[in-house]
Order: structure tokens, then C-alpha cells, then sequence
């Protein structure tokens, strides 16, 4: 254990991140922002999914600080009366729970993919990333509304609501793994020829055993920059399809649904509903990039 | 595949430099048009507005332009505009002849109007009784939506060019009240273009006269994109243009725009100059933002919440085997767990009146003695609710139209039912979709809201209310299949009493016993105000249908 | 040369045919067009009668053929929302969506150019770091939510700027511009920066990587080593080889500026085609999505293969590249 932790201090990567301190910060929030998520029920004030303890007559507090604020919602409350420090805490817990399993999936079938095509080649090969072209030509967020759209024809709009959110994770998964499949590709290709995969190859491994066990691992580098900007980017279209009114109900809000709740209201002088779970957003999702980029930067050899 | 261009164009210094020649030489042009455009912006002086246009942002889309497929408010508010009935409201709202005369009852069974001479449609024909029995003869097709608007009429029979006869089926007292709803088509215009029957709404027909318009109203449609806008020009020809009543509005041009912050930041920075459904929490702000005003009426529309009352099970609950709905105590149940007074000055902002009937005060048959609510009190709902045999309540889907505030209220009132047990999960949708749920009874539990255009009880009772009778205008839209006898006998004896007091005291009677029953839940009448630019002048009738030609703009 | 062009038309008629089909099963095994079109109440026979109208009984091949055939001649069918022909109605929103995408476009060259330029050429000053944590900030910022704030800032509190809509439009044919009145031209100011946040951040960071690895060229050492001064080396060469491939990748982002702007078309209520696209998501409406689908893999196609070709009109060398193995 001392070691691996030894090998982590000493490590270029260590060494680069204790030089930034805008990434120590990034790290810092974004670290605050899951753990805030993932506990919520133990930390959030409220349990803004429990209607029974919801009162109307709550609705609209402002944050405490201001005149008419009450000590018990820190940050006012939204117009069904719910605390919106509890729906942002709960909110997130949506919104990451969404962009991580997206962003897994999506991997998984990315490096699958990648891996195949470029160890495998041939025709395959070309299928498979003429496929990712004709994907390409359709971004991320148009993917995932005609995902959504079939969805909601072939649940129907009753049954929707409860799958939405699985239906939400493959929309957005299904939607980026061409990345990683191009990325894996074509470090696959590099990694082919090398002479450690002839070497395995001689002495007889399986073309699965090396793909995975030796190209793989070469290849995870550059996959775990994608995946951390990725993050990111999945909680942006997760945003906006709820914005959109396509993604989660409204009865379990994501920070997308929770801003366009309080997109309503934003004129008319209730504009913590809206910008607190903005301000969330973005520095949720700034502070991943940031991670993301300097990972990138700090994993690029060429750029130091 | 642009990674290998970029890769094997580096390759090459030589070319590589070519290539960008060749292709920034391609890009300049637009570059330096765009350039000199966004310069132009600054130096192109603001055309005049002329004064007698003005825009009208409002939050749905008018769906069809066909007078007699669909009976939504608005639809009804535009095409009010275009066509015109044989009676009209005046600006107190008194029933005043319009494309008629004068109408006479020469025996029971009949009523004669005299029509007004020289009326021009759009194109130019002139108006007269053919139009009259042909308007008729299509409102009452099977696909029309405004049969009751011709409540008790059988057929109508021209006398002369400028006189018709409406043949009787039953007597209708208050037909003149009806027939304000009967708007008035060109018969041969609806030949030519084929347009005889009324267009199938609910399957989305695309006919000509659900694209094109021609009325004898005050103006007429000159473009019209769905969901983009709709144009609407001062009819040079029409009749009534030296009307003291008319103002000097000579464009309408009608834009849909969803979003109420849009909508709202369109008016205050004047792109739009009329918006008629402001959402309660800007209406303050609005008050105090310089150069717009709030005209304030009072809207005989009701809020109410009814059930599917017909099915030995609901569709969606988890409640098997048995409708707790038909149920009277579970629906008190309701009407007790509703915090309405909280629902008024949270959501509505007070911009609303708590109510306890569908019909609302100055309409024929309003009962002052219905008009009572349960009081909020939870505590007696759990207990209705154990004696219904629900202990633990059970679980529902609200279903509601996305037209604000309708959303707003569904998502207060599911707290409120959740915490006497009744779990509501409300499903918002939006209003193309939520009619045709509805029309296909596809629903255990909703919200809707409701006005009475012919300002007489009638018409709402027998719409929301009475048993569905097939092919007739019974129980139209009565989605959640209530069925009363006692109520259905007393709405059709009221329905051809002649004498007024004894028919407001049936009323009366329909009035409590739909009290006493809970068919359905009712909320408030909402008071939604205009929200124009201060130098519109507009009055707002109970109806809310904007009438632009009484529109003045300074 | 010739067999080149052939592959790649082929590609793109391959392309456009799995579009086609995935457009045809939306519309076919989605949508259930029989249930579409009947009331509830209609028997079985009717169910027969339609589907047999509809063509619906024939071998899938032939069905398919057929929606193709109606494809090409921009025949999608009816809205089932608007009940109007959904190629009209396409054609009525196209001009809006091509002008709002080209605008934001060239307003992302316009600004992301000079400063990628900036931060490449000024590696290590604090403004291109802010710079390039500023354009983080650009990518972190969701699209509407940037559209909500330009909405409250220059158009609610300073009342500049319009926010919604096209503002007057002038039709020149089939075509309305709002580039010819001065309200259309305000009106496309703030949907056009919020379209165009995102490509800023693209471009600044493509320009910059490439000006980075240009100038480690041998081909720009050389040119140092001829004398030339800074000036003519960055901006006469470095950046002039920058450009191309730039260019490039903007105008193939142009597809994805243009799906993007349905958040946009929202947010302005801007009635171009993401705008009906999204009702139609909402409403379920099964022929505007598949022909929406339909377009947009069109336009992908047609400016890939524009692209392509030009390039290999102008750089012969390509030929000799694409007929290898093509692994890079």
C-alpha cells in the first residue's frame, strides 16, 4: 500500500499536479461536488423526492441571507417548496450518475470495437468505422434526441417516465463511443507492430489475450483523457435534453430539469431557482474539464 | 479521413501552401460581406414602425384554421376575428346581432333570422342565407367539434336570399347565445376548394380550409406558418368598419412563442405588443416595467380536476379490480386534501378566485349557493379515504396539458394528495398530444380548464358533464365518462324549459347535486390579465378572446 | 483518378442508404403508420384495408424501394403534428437554420482564428493561459444556458437586442433571408453568438495545435534560417498552412453547427428546422424526425465529399495515399 502511494508521489503526474494549482482547485470542487452527491441523503437538509414532506406554502423562500429568508433553506426554496440546496445535491446525483454510467457504457463499447477493428482489420475494419463516419456526421446530442424520440414512441409517454433515465444513459452512451473506438484503433494499429505483440503472437497467446491483456493497457491512456472530458460533455447533454424537456421527469430532477424549472421564474425576481443549479453545473462540469485537460496535457509528451 | 488530409498535406509544404491559397482566396468573399454587413447594422437607421400594426405573442400555436374541427380556446380566439357569427358580443359583452338582424320565434319549433344586407366575405362574394344553411349543415357534420353550438337546431331552411329558418329538433332557449359560437362559412368558396366537411382535427387532415381562411370578419388571413406566424390584414370591405367601436389596429401578425420568459422578454423589449397569457409570477414585474401595462378582466374560465369514473378498474393506478373514483367519499377525499388557498398565492400569485362551481358568476345559472368549497382539511380526507376502504391510500397519474399554469398546478397539487396517501404522479404533456389522450378517454385523472362561451350554463353541463349520448352533443367533453341520472334528467329538462326562473332553479338543483356527488374537483377561476405595450389600448372581455378590431394602438 | 471519384461517390450513396434506412425503419416499424392513420375504434378490415393501400403488404425490399424513391423526390409524408407535408415544411425552416449556421460559422472563424493565433504565438504570457481557461469555461457552459444569459443581459435589462425570432424577413424565391432588413440582421446577433460559443472554443484550440506544430516544422526553421522576419514567418507561412486545415474542419462541423442549433432555435424561439425537430421528439412525430435524420446525413455527405474531392483535385499526392492502406 506504502508503495503504491510512494509511486504515486513520485510520479511525473504528481509532480505536474501539485505545479497547477487551478487543477488542485478543480480536483478540490470536483471531489466536494460527488461527494456531496453520493451522500446526499445523509447530508442534503431535505429529501426533496418525498412529497409528503413537501409544503406549497414553502414556496419561493429566498436564500437565508436575504430579508426574507428563512434559516432552514441555505439557498431558498423552488416553486413547489423545496429546499434547492437539497434538489442541487440530489439533482447531481442524477445528473453524475447519468454522465458516469453513459460514459462507462460508451467506453466499453468504444474500446471493444477499436480493439477489434484494429487488431482485426480487413473488412471488418472498414465496416466498423465507415459505421462510426456515418455516426460521426450526427452529433452527440442529435443521436440522443432521435434515442429518446423512438423511445418515447415505443414505451409510450406512461411507461416513458420510469426508464427514462436508463433510456437517457444509452441515448448519451450510444451517442459517444466512436471516439474511443477511433482513439483505440488507432493506437491499436501503432501498438500491432510493435515487437512485444509479434513476441506474444510467436509464442502462441490469442488474439483476444493480447488485445487485451497487452494492447489494452498501452492503449488506456489517452482512453482515460477522452473518458474524463467526455464526463463532462455527457452531464452538458444530459442538461440540455432535460432542458429540452426530453430527458429525466420532472419528478426527479437532474440540474438541467432543475434549470428549466427555474428558467420560468428567472424574470421574475426568483433567480436563485435557476442560477444556483446553473452555477452548480458549470462548476461541476469546469472542474472536470480542467482535470481533463491537464491530464491530457500532462499525458502528452510532445507538449511538455 | 480529415486527420489523413491534414497529415499528408504537411507532408508537403509546397502544396500545402497552394491549397490554402486557393482556399482562403474561397473564404474571403463571404468574410468580408459578412464584415461589411455587421458594419451596416450600426449605420441603417430603425425603420418607422408603422402604428397600426401590432404582434401577438401568445403560447400556442392556432393548430387549424378551420372554423368548425376544433373547439379550443385558441383557435376560437383567432378565428374570432375572421369569421363571424349570426350573434355577436358587444363591448359590455351584451348579445348583439351581427351577421343577423333581428331574430323572431314564429312557432316553437322555429327560429327566423333576418340577415344583415351587404355583407362581403374576403374574396369579395356577398353574404347571404346559402352561406347561412351551408355553415350550418357543416357544423353539424359528424367531424365537427362545434355541434354544440347548434344545441336543439335540427337543420336550418332559407327563406329568401336574406331570411332563414332554424328547424328545431328540441326547444333551446338560449340559442342566440349559442350561435355566437357558430361561425359562418362562404359556401362556395368551401365548394371550389373542397373544403365542404369540416377537416378531421384529430387525425391531423391537412384540408384547404384548415390553411386558408374566408369569413366576413374584421380581417383576414393574409400568411400564414404554422408555428411561425399567422398574418392577419384589416378586411378593406367589411361591413361593420365605421363601427364606433373600432379602433385603428390594420396588421395582426400572430406569433407563437412557447416559452413564457421569451414571451415575456419579447413584450418588454417591444418586438410583441399583445400577449394574453402572461404566467401569474411575471405579472408584477410587468406592472412596474416602464412602457408595458396589464389590462385586468374578469375570465368566467374554471380550473377543475376530474376522474375516470367509468372503468371497473383505472389504467393507471395500482388500485386492481376496483375504480376508487366512483367511490364519493374518495372524491371528497380530493377535494379536502387540496390546499387550494395555497395553490391561489403560490402559483396563481392571487390572480385567481377560489370557487366551488364550474359555473362562473354573470353567466346564466350561476347558483351562489353551489358555489361553496369543502374546506382544506387533511385530516378528514385520510379519515374518507380509510372509510372508502383505502387505509393506505393508493397510487394515480395526473394528467395535464403543458399550457402554463396548468403544469404549475398539477405539480402542487401531488404533495397534497401524497400526504393523505393518495401517491399522484403528475404527467405533463404537451396540448397536441393531452387533447387526443383525452378524447380517447386515455386517462384515470385530470386537470382542465374551462370556459363557458355562451356565458349560459347550459352549454357547460351538458358538454362536461352529461352522459355521452353517441352522435349528439351530449357529454362532449365529459373524458372521464361521469354518468348520473338524476343530474342527466335534470340537464335535459332545463334544456327545453322556456321559463327562465324555473330553469335557473333546474340549474340550481344540477348545480348542488354535482356539489353533493364531487363529479368533479374544482379549483379557482384564474384571472389572467392582458399584458400590452402602454400604447395599446384593449378591453378584456369574460371570454378573453381578443377582438382586434376594438384595438387602439396611440 | 477516376476510380478515386467513383469509391467515393459509392461511399457516400452507402452512407446516405444506411441513413435512408435507418429513416425507414423509424418511420415503418416505429411509427406504426396504420395506427397512425385509423381512429381507435377501426375494425381489422379496416387495419387491412390501409395496410394494403399503404403498400404495407409487400416484401420488405419493395417497401423499402419505395420509401427511397419518395425519399429522392422529397416525399416524407405528412406531419402527423401540423398535418402539412413534411418537405414543405422543411423547406419553409431551411433557409432559417442555414442562415443562423453560417452566421455562427463565420463568427467562430472570425474570432477563434486570432485568438488560437494569440495563444500559440504567446505561449507562456498569463493572457493565453487566461485564454485558454477562459475557452474551458466556453466548452463548460452549457448552450442554453449562455443563450439565457445573453437573452436577460442585451435584451431584457439593455433592451439592444431582440430576443426571439427572425425579425422581418425578405423572400427572395423560395429563399427568406433576414440578412436584408435591419431588424433580421439584429434579430441574428445573440442566436448567432450563442450557436457560435461552442465552435470558438474548437477553433481557438485547433489553431493553436496546429500553429504549435507548424512552427516546429523544418519547413518554418528554414524559412527563419533565411531571414525572414517573425511577422512573415507566422502570418505568411505558419499561419497561412494553419488555415487549410482549419477550414476544413469548420466547414465539416458545419453539419454538427447546424444540429446544435435545435437548443439554440429553442432557446431564440428561431423557427428553423431544430425548432420543429425538437416538437417533433415531444410530439412523437415520426415524419419530420426521419426526414430531419434524412437531411442532415445529406448535408454530412454532400460537404464530406466536396471536401474530399477538392482535395484531390488539388493535391495529386492523395491518390497514392488513399489507394494504400489508409491506416493513420
Amino acid at each position: 500500500m506504502n508503495d503504491t502511494l510512494k509511486r504515486i508521489f513520485d510520479s511525473d503526474l504528481w509532480y505536474s499536479f501539485k505545479r497547477h494549482p487551478l487543477v488542485i482547485v478543480a480536483a478540490i470542487l470536483s471531489l466536494a461536488c460527488i461527494l456531496g452527491a453520493v451522500f446526499a441523503p445523509l447530508l442534503a437538509p431535505h429529501n426533496p423526492f418525498d412529497l409528503k414532506t413537501l409544503n406549497l406554502l414553502d414556496a419561493f423562500t429566498p436564500p437565508a441571507w436575504s430579508a426574507s429568508g428563512k434559516g432552514q433553506f441555505l439557498l431558498g426554496t423552488d416553486d413547489q417548496g423545496r429546499d434547492v440546496m437539497s434538489t442541487i445535491m440530489y439533482g447531481s446525483r442524477v445528473s453524475l450518475t447519468v454522465g458516469i454510467c453513459a460514459v462507462a457504457l460508451s467506453m466499453v463499447i468504444g474500446i471493444t470495437l477499436g480493439l477489434i477493428s484494429g487488431y482485426v482489420g480487413g473488412a471488418l475494419d472498414s465496416f466498423i468505422m465507415r459505421v462510426a463516419d456515418v455516426q460521426l456526421s450526427f452529433p452527440a446530442i442529435l443521436i440522443a434526441l432521435l434515442i429518446d424520440g423512438v423511445a418515447r414512441v415505443v414505451i409510450g409517454k406512461n411507461g416513458h417516465d420510469e426508464v427514462a433515465i436508463y433510456v437517457l444513459i444509452f441515448a448519451i452512451a450510444a451517442s459517444g463511443w466512436v471516439q474511443y473506438a477511433r482513439t483505440v484503433r488507432g493506437s491499436t494499429l501503432v501498438e500491432r507492430n510493435k515487437e512485444y505483440v509479434q513476441a506474444a503472437r510467436v509464442i502462441g497467446r490469442r488474439p483476444l489475450a493480447i488485445m487485451f491483456s497487452h494492447v489494452l493497457p498501452n492503449v488506456m491512456g489517452p482512453v482515460f483523457v477522452l473518458a474524463t472530458l467526455h464526463v463532462g460533455a455527457a452531464i452538458i447533454t444530459e442538461a440540455t435534453l432535460s432542458f429540452l424537456g426530453v430527458g429525466v421527469p420532472p419528478t426527479q430532477p437532474s440540474l438541467g430539469t432543475l434549470i428549466r424549472i427555474g428558467n420560468d421564474f428567472l424574470f421574475s425576481g426568483e433567480w436563485w431557482i435557476t442560477v444556483f443549479p446553473g452555477i452548480m453545473l458549470v462548476i461541476l462540469v469546469l472542474s472536470i474539464n480542467i482535470i481533463g485537460d491537464w491530464l491530457r496535457d500532462a499525458l502528452n509528451p510532445k507538449l511538455r | 479521413m480529415v486527420y489523413q488530409i491534414r497529415n499528408s498535406i504537411r507532408r508537403n509544404g509546397q502544396n500545402f501552401e497552394r491549397v490554402g491559397a486557393k482556399l482562403l482566396g474561397l473564404m474571403n468573399k463571404p468574410l468580408i460581406f459578412f464584415t461589411a454587413v455587421l458594419l451596416s447594422v450600426g449605420m441603417l437607421s430603425a425603420p418607422t414602425a408603422s402604428a397600426k400594426s401590432i404582434v401577438y405573442g401568445t403560447q400556442d400555436e392556432p393548430q387549424t384554421l378551420d372554423p368548425h374541427a376544433a373547439n379550443l380556446a385558441v383557435t376560437n380566439r383567432l378565428l374570432s376575428n375572421v369569421y363571424e357569427g349570426l350573434v355577436e358580443r358587444d363591448k359590455d359583452f351584451k348579445l348583439t346581432p351581427w351577421l343577423a338582424t333581428s331574430w323572431t320565434q314564429p312557432d316553437a319549433s322555429t327560429w327566423r333570422f333576418k340577415l344583415r344586407p351587404n355583407v362581403k366575405f374576403h374574396d369579395g362574394s356577398t353574404f347571404s342565407a346559402d352561406d347561412v344553411v351551408f355553415s350550418v349543415q357543416r357544423a353539424l357534420h359528424p367531424l365537427s367539434q362545434q355541434k354544440i353550438s347548434l344545441q336543439g337546431v335540427d337543420s336550418a331552411r332559407k327563406v329568401d336570399d336574406l331570411t332563414v329558418d332554424f328547424v328545431m329538433r328540441e326547444p333551446n332557449p338560449v340559442l342566440p347565445n349559442h350561435l355566437t359560437q357558430l361561425r359562418i362559412m362562404s359556401r362556395a368558396w368551401a365548394v371550389k376548394n373542397k373544403a365542404e366537411t369540416p377537416q378531421n382535427y384529430k387525425d391531423a387532415e391537412d384540408t384547404f380550409a384548415s390553411r386558408n381562411a374566408n369569413g366576413t370578419g374584421p380581417f383576414m388571413v393574409k400568411d400564414r406558418q404554422p408555428d411561425v406566424r399567422t398574418v392577419l390584414v384589416a378586411h378593406p370591405n367589411w361591413w361593420n368598419k365605421n363601427s364606433p367601436e373600432r379602433g385603428n389596429v390594420t396588421e395582426v401578425t400572430l406569433r407563437p412563442i412557447k416559452s413564457s420568459p421569451t414571451r415575456i422578454a419579447a413584450l418588454i423589449s417591444n418586438e410583441v405588443q399583445f400577449v394574453n397569457d402572461p404566467q401569474p409570477q411575471d405579472v408584477p414585474r410587468m406592472r412596474s416595467s416602464p412602457g408595458v401595462k396589464i389590462t385586468e378582466g374578469q375570465e368566467a374560465r374554471v380550473q377543475f380536476l376530474a376522474f375516470d369514473q367509468h372503468r371497473d378498474e383505472l389504467l393507471y393506478s395500482n388500485v386492481k379490480g376496483k375504480n376508487p373514483w366512483k367511490d364519493v367519499r374518495v372524491r371528497q377525499a380530493v377535494a379536502h386534501a387540496i390546499d387550494a388557498e395555497a395553490i391561489r398565492t403560490k402559483v396563481m400569485r392571487n390572480l385567481a378566485v377560489l370557487t366551488g362551481t364550474i359555473i362562473a358568476p354573470g353567466d346564466q345559472g350561476f347558483f351562489k349557493d353551489a358555489d361553496k368549497r369543502l374546506p382544506y382539511d387533511p385530516e378528514r380526507a385520510k379519515k374518507l379515504l380509510a372509510e372508502a376502504g383505502y387505509p393506505n391510500g393508493f397510487s394515480v397519474t395526473l394528467d395535464c396539458g403543458d399550457n402554463k399554469p396548468a403544469p404549475d398546478i398539477c405539480q402542487a397539487i401531488a404533495p397534497m394528495l401524497a400526504k393523505v396517501g393518495i401517491n399522484t404522479t403528475p404527467n405533463v404533456m404537451p396540448t397536441g398530444t393531452f387533447f387526443p389522450k383525452l378524447q380517447k378517454f386515455d386517462t384515470s385523472f385530470y386537470l382542465l380548464s374551462w370556459t363557458t362561451p355562451t356565458s349560459d350554463a347550459l352549454y357547460t353541463l351538458q358538454s362536461l358533464l352529461r352522459t355521452q349520448v353517441p352522435n349528439a352533443s351530449g357529454g362532449d367533453n365529459n373524458f372521464g365518462r361521469y354518468s348520473n341520472k338524476t343530474l342527466d334528467s335534470l340537464i335535459d329538462r332545463f334544456r327545453v324549459e322556456t321559463d327562465l326562473k324555473k330553469r335557473d332553479a333546474l340549474i340550481g338543483e344540477a348545480l348542488t347535486l354535482i356539489n353533493r356527488e364531487m363529479s368533479i374537483v374544482t379549483l379557482h377561476r384564474p384571472i389572467i390579465p392582458w399584458a400590452m405595450r402602454a400604447n395599446v389600448n384593449a378591453i378584456l372581455p369574460p371570454n378573453a378572446v381578443p377582438y382586434f378590431f376594438r384595438f387602439n394602438v396611440k | 483518378m477516376l476510380a478515386f471519384i467513383i469509391r467515393r461517390l459509392l461511399q457516400s450513396v452507402l452512407v446516405m442508404l444506411t441513413v435512408g434506412f435507418i429513416a425507414f425503419s423509424l418511420f415503418n416499424f416505429v411509427g406504426d403508420p396504420v395506427s397512425l392513420m385509423l381512429p381507435p375504434e377501426a375494425t381489422q378490415a379496416d387495419r387491412d384495408e390501409v395496410r394494403k393501400s399503404l403498400g404495407l403488404d409487400q416484401p420488405f425490399y419493395v417497401q423499402f424501394g419505395t420509401f427511397l424513391g419518395n425519399a429522392v423526390q422529397g416525399n416524407f409524408g405528412i406531419s402527423l403534428r401540423l398535418g402539412r407535408p413534411v418537405s414543405q415544411l422543411l423547406a419553409e425552416r431551411l433557409p432559417a437554420t442555414l442562415e443562423l449556421a453560417m452566421t455562427a460559422a463565420v463568427f467562430g472563424l472570425l474570432v477563434g482564428i486570432p485568438m488560437g493565433v494569440y495563444t500559440a504565438l504567446k505561449r507562456d504570457k498569463w493572457t493565453s493561459k487566461v485564454l485558454l481557461t477562459g475557452s474551458l469555461v466556453g466548452v463548460s457552459l452549457p448552450n442554453f444556458l449562455i443563450g439565457i444569459f445573453l437573452i436577460l443581459i442585451f435584451a431584457v435589462w439593455l433592451g439592444w437586442l431582440p430576443s426571439f425570432g427572425r425579425g422581418e424577413t425578405t423572400a427572395i424565391g423560395f429563399w427568406t433571408t433576414g440578412f436584408l432588413t435591419t431588424e433580421g440582421l439584429k434579430a441574428i446577433i445573440l442566436p448567432a453568438i450563442t450557436l457560435g460559443f461552442y465552435p470558438i472554443t474548437l477553433i481557438m484550440r485547433l489553431v493553436r495545435a496546429e500553429m504549435l506544430e507548424v512552427l516546429r516544422t523544418d519547413y518554418i526553421k528554414f524559412a527563419r534560417a533565411r531571414g525572414l522576419t517573425n511577422n512573415a514567418v507566422h502570418f505568411g507561412h505558419a499561419l497561412k498552412n494553419t488555415l487549410v486545415p482549419v477550414i476544413t474542419i469548420t466547414g465539416l462541423q458545419l453539419g454538427a453547427i447546424i444540429a446544435f442549433a435545435i437548443i439554440t432555435e429553442t432557446v431564440f424561439q428561431w423557427p428553423g428546422m431544430g425548432l420543429l425537430f425538437i416538437q417533433a421528439v415531444q410530439f412523437a412525430d415520426i415524419p419530420v424526425m426521419a426526414a430531419y435524420l434524412c437531411l442532415i446525413g445529406f448535408i454530412f455527405v454532400v460537404v464530406n465529399l466536396v471536401v474530399d474531392l477538392l482535395y484531390f483535385a488539388v493535391d495529386p499526392r492523395l491518390r497514392v495515399e488513399r489507394s494504400g492502406s489508409g491506416g493513420h
